[in-house]
């Protein structure tokens, strides 16, 4: 429904055909850091139980759209966001909005692992801990569920009280997936997961995006557009702080609208 | 080309030469100065120098016990006033601070690092001996207190610092409070340095005199409470030093070895507290 709205008030974005519900709508998103202009007029719809990749060169605006579906960017001094994002129907972008609330329906996983120097355990049990949770019960079911779902379960069930710094990179990564688990989020958002991994690390981060979907609405960004193409069910590209073009995946790759998007996916610029 | 070669060797080995020789002199005044106050002060140490009150004038003998103690009651004070307050303001520094007031307490705080302590003393006169009407252990620590802020500020603010921005943002897309933030993954991820840097502020402290000499003033016999005056180990040194008596001055000299063992032995259990442990911070 919003979708087609969409498509007549702006043509030169195409609606993403997807038959599932939109979870994320967002019109006239525009971001200023400074005086720098960092997205432009951004119209997208998100759909509920896929995975949309956000593609794009650097600095093209890719993760800053990303940080605007947590409010992360409330963070950055100087950043100013103008425009509408609504996840559900609910605002984002309201007064009376508080971002904790929000941030509990949407997890973010971040480029570089980022384990907090504690243990297993209390990297996952944070978030639940600091939203309440007390009961050391349902936090080591919380614990132990989230890790299985993060597909990480079998290789620390033996070691939960060890540092999570010890383990390995790809490990740290699905550690972090876990604890983004944990508060049990609606929608996930995932930068560059997989960018400081080896390909085994990265197939598994890939197969763990898959079967999560199910269960979550996922947006990724990702410069691998290998991986855009292989995880992703609706993909945008963006260019020069603009969503040049979004459509499902395998039509984008195979028969984009915009001489831009062909130039960028066939590696002829950049 | 072989010339070349031939003039940067040389000036390769000039350099090694000059930088070794910095090295050699920076160690040599440190040693010498470690062994000539252990040469001098090993002597005068006794079980009674760490048990005895000062022998009146004029006897051999006594100890500096009250001294030992005040020292310690006054480090106490300084830090019951100049930890909390140093911490805090480098963690307003680092999480809140922005524009104007930061860089002015920054600013705030490099001035006062720079303020000669004896101004200190005389500020904690004005502010506490004077109204109370006598010299006293608590004046004394106040004015210990008000040297070690800045340094325990900065020391808070600089291990903060080096906590990286990507654990603040984990805690923060997790649903954290702002504050959470900071009590739940910055502080503990950077106390260990924190630790560290509180513990040398302290030390920095321990030797100074100046600030002492019209706030707690000295002691020859204990010092009861907080509002009298006391005795303390650089304020003996100093006392004992000037005095005519051979004997005060080889106490002098011991009093100086255990100041020195005091303020090197908080600098190895710091460096002990940083090593103990992983401080990786992802």
């Amino acid at each position: 429904m919003l979708a087609r709205t969409f498509s007549r008030v702006r043509p030169r974005a195409s609606a993403p055909a997807t038959d599932a519900a939109v979870k994320i709508a967002v019109r006239e998103l525009t971001v200023h850091y400074g005086s720098t202009l960092a997205l432009d007029d951004i119209a997208l719809d998100v759909p509920a139980h896929r995975v949309t990749a956000l593609i794009g060169p650097s600095g093209c605006g890719k993760s800053t759209f990303l940080r605007c579906l947590n409010r992360m960017n409330d963070h950055l001094p100087g950043a100013r966001v103008g425009g509408q994002v609504t996840i559900d129907g609910d605002p984002v972008y309201d007064p009376a909005v508080d971002p904790v609330a929000l941030r509990k329906r949407v997890g973010m996983v971040f480029q570089k692992s980022n384990p907090f120097p504690k243990s297993i355990f209390d990297n996952v049990a944070f978030g639940p801990r600091i939203h309440g949770e007390r009961d050391p019960v349902r936090l080591r079911e919380i614990v132990e569920r989230t890790l299985h779902q993060a597909a990480l379960w079998d290789e620390v069930r033996d070691r939960l009280d060890r540092s999570a710094l010890e383990l390995s990179g790809g490990q740290q990564q699905r550690l972090c997936i876990a604890r983004a688990l944990a508060v049990g989020p609606e929608v996930l958002l995932m930068d560059e997961p997989a960018s400081a991994l080896d390909p085994i690390a990265t197939a598994k981060i890939e197969e763990l995006i898959h079967e999560l979907k199910a269960a979550y609405t996922i947006v990724i960004v990702t410069h691998n557009m290998q991986q855009a193409a292989r995880v992703s069910d609706l993909t945008a590209y963006f260019y020069l702080g603009r969503l040049i073009e979004v459509g499902p995946t395998e039509r984008l790759f195979t028969n984009p609208d915009r001489p831009e998007t062909e130039d960028y996916i066939t590696g002829r610029f950049g | 080309m072989t010339g070349n070669y031939r003039s940067r060797r040389r000036v390769e080995r000039l350099m090694f030469a000059a930088t070794g020789a910095a090295t050699g002199v920076t160690l040599g005044v440190l040693l010498l100065l470690l062994g000539y106050v252990a040469y001098q002060g090993v002597g005068a140490l006794s079980w009674h120098f760490f048990t005895r009150l000062p022998a009146p004038v004029g006897e051999a003998g006594g100890g500096m016990a009250n001294a030992i103690v005040g020292s310690g009651k006054l480090l106490l004070t300084a830090a019951v006033v100049g930890i909390p307050v140093g911490f805090l303001g480098g963690v307003y520094l680092v999480e809140y601070g922005r524009g104007t007031l930061a860089f002015a307490i920054r600013y705030a705080a490099d001035v006062l690092n720079g303020v000669p302590s004896i101004v200190i003393g005389i500020v904690a006169y004005a502010l506490l001996v004077r109204p109370l009407g006598h010299f006293s252990t608590l004046a004394g620590g106040v004015a210990l207190g008000l040297m070690m802020i800045p340094v325990a500020l900065r020391a808070t603010e600089e291990f903060l610092r080096l906590v990286p921005d990507t654990l603040r943002e984990a805690a923060l897309a997790l649903g954290a409070p702002r504050w959470i933030t900071i009590v739940r993954v910055v502080i503990p991820a950077a106390m260990r340095g924190i630790i560290t840097g509180l513990l040398l502020s302290l030390a920095r402290v321990a030797g100074e005199t100046a600030p002492l000499l019209f706030t707690a003033l000295n002691n020859r016999f204990w010092s009861p409470g907080w509002s009298e005056p006391t005795a303390s180990l650089p304020v003996m040194i100093f006392t004992y030093a000037i005095a005519p008596y051979e004997d005060w001055h080889r106490q002098a000299w011991a009093a100086g070895l255990v100041l020195l063992a005091l303020v090197l032995g908080a600098n190895v259990l710091a460096r002990i507290v940083m090593r103990s442990g992983s401080m990786r911070m992802a």
